[in-house]
């Protein structure tokens, strides 16, 4: 039993995940969608809804409380770790919770990241979107070093010059993820196989990185619901616990050439809290959902969470490993590279679904515990473990 | 330039507090990072205080304008608008000899000439009337 066990996650909802022609739904509009399901998973209603930890920049909770007709929004608080924000929420709500902050925290996320402002158009005309604000003003975008695959290939060519990871090995993440979708109905890349041979024939976009190692952009939306295990009882629900989750931030945070370890990102400091939290190794995990934004971010990641040594993810993404039926699958639902672009809060919801034994033809067999990460901005990290009850 | 193009100016550094005065001094053809006057840690980008020792002194000292590429990435498709007619492109991590590391571009060699490693020294580059940015050539040092 991990030290975090006292929270729990009872409610998932996601809406469609679709590109052309777009949800038809507001920013907004789309994340109620989502969160009305989560909750109703749950078995509450809205007006039982007493914390909101909304996604930095996409929403404020009153406007969802005043929605839902929450009638006591007592907790309200958004961590700003970009991507990782919705997995470091899960652990401000598990501890919100437990320490009566509040009862029942809603986590939503989702945009229209296809339909309305695409990545492109909120670089050159928002600038004070961008992490690291007028550092990357002043010292990235006159370079025309603008954009996440930009910042992160940087890292992944110098990965492969210390260690020899080669382009196919990359391919075999893009490779999985796809595999994935194809049994995932949700899958906006469902229907849409992908090959070794095809994944080293995309288009090149910011060398290292070709087409098919970026994520999508799509509309959709995800939320969840955290509770404690005492009020799950009372909900009927089987509950998923939270053995463990924690958030870092690479140093320094705010810029990415001049770390002293260009590898080190927010989760090479928040894995090994989380897994000491739990009171496991990262061997004890059945799958594991890791933000997938680029392919060389996942290898990554698996490096840095300790599910391999640095320099040895080439190999360990290799021969199916992190595929269904492997040794580790990773993103069983397709990730954000082949399901949808849902800021990672689809990762959490599939771990929940897995953990439940809901995950149909994808389903991990007798899996007990899953881990998830987050991964935001210049490299802020964030990581659940998850037990089925 | 067709005239989307021009639409979108290039983006360019504002030039007030510490990133004014760095460009400032790439104004006047000088590259010049922070140094602690306690610690002696060099330090890029600027910021207020040392990370190393946690001093408030420190000095804008001359570089030796000399270092390697770290890594790099090759843009094919622009992110940015203004950008698109410079692909393919490669913004470069160049570690100077001094230990800091600035993103910038080598300037007289293609991206698929890269290398890591490869010597490099500062060059300036007016990118307006007020503005030169710290860029790059090969070296033989």
């Amino acid at each position: 039993m991990g030290a975090m066990d006292e929270a729990c996650i009872v409610g998932i909802g996601e809406t469609a995940y679709v590109r052309k022609p777009g949800s038809g739904l507001s920013a907004l509009g789309i994340q109620l969608q989502a969160a009305v399901r989560a909750i109703e998973d749950a078995g509450l209603t809205g007006r039982q809804i007493d914390g909101i930890m909304p996604f930095p920049n996409l929403g404020h909770a009153e406007s969802f409380a005043a929605n839902l007709g929450c009638e006591n929004l007592r907790f309200q608080s958004i961590v700003w770790m970009g991507g990782a924000a919705p997995v470091a929420s899960l652990r401000v709500a598990g501890a919100a919770v437990r320490q009566g902050l509040a009862n029942y925290v809603l986590i939503p996320a989702g945009w229209n990241g296809y339909s309305g402002a695409r990545a492109r158009q909120t670089v050159a005309e928002d600038v004070s979107s961008l992490p690291g604000g007028a550092i990357a003003r002043d010292f990235y975008l006159p370079f025309g070093f603008s954009a996440p695959p930009q910042w992160y290939s940087v890292m992944a060519r110098r990965h492969m010059h210390e260690f020899g990871t080669r382009p196919e090995q990359l391919g075999c993440i893009a490779v999985a993820m796809r595999k994935h979708a194809q049994t995932n109905p949700n899958a906006v890349m469902k229907g849409r196989a992908m090959t070794l041979e095809d994944y080293m024939a995309s288009p090149m976009l910011a060398d290292p990185y070709r087409l098919f190692d970026c994520c999508l952009e799509t509309d959709g939306a995800a939320a969840v619901v955290v509770t404690t295990p005492e009020r799950a009882r009372d909900l009927g629900k089987e509950p998923v616990f939270i053995m463990g989750a924690a958030s870092g931030q690479p140093r320094p945070a705010d810029e990415i050439t001049n770390r002293k370890d260009i590898f080190q990102t927010g989760l090479s400091l928040a894995a090994p809290e989380a897994f000491g939290q739990a009171g496991i190794s990262p061997g004890d995990v059945d799958f594991a959902q890791i933000y997938d934004c680029f392919t060389f971010e996942v290898l990554q990641q698996l490096e840095e969470a300790g599910f391999c040594k640095r320099g040895e993810g080439g190999a360990f993404v290799e021969g199916g490993r992190i595929e269904l039926g492997g040794e580790l699958p990773v993103n069983t639902h397709g990730g954000l590279l082949s399901e949808a672009h849902v800021l990672g809060m689809n990762h959490i919801v599939e771990a929940v679904r897995q953990l439940r034994g809901d995950a149909g033809q994808r389903q991990v067999a007798d899996a007990e515990i899953g881990v998830v990460t987050g991964w935001g901005d210049f490299g802020d990290g964030s990581i659940a473990i998850l037990r089925r009850a | 330039m067709s005239q989307a193009e021009t639409a979108v100016p290039m983006p360019l550094p504002e030039l007030e507090g510490l990133a004014g005065e760095f460009y400032g001094y790439c104004r006047k053809g000088e590259l010049r990072f922070q140094r602690c006057s306690d610690c002696g840690s060099w330090r890029h980008v600027p910021r207020e205080m040392c990370a190393d020792c946690g001093s408030w002194n420190w000095e804008w000292e001359r570089s030796s304008g000399r270092g390697r590429v770290f890594t790099w990435t090759v843009v094919t498709r622009a992110l940015h608008p203004a950008f698109q007619d410079a692909c393919p492109y490669a913004p470069a991590v160049i570690e100077m000899d001094e230990g800091v590391r600035i993103l910038s571009q080598v300037t007289d060699c293609s991206p698929d000439q890269l290398q890591i490693d490869m010597p490099v020294e500062v060059v300036f580059e007016d990118a307006s009337e007020e503005v030169a940015l710290p860029k790059f050539r090969r070296s033989t040092s």
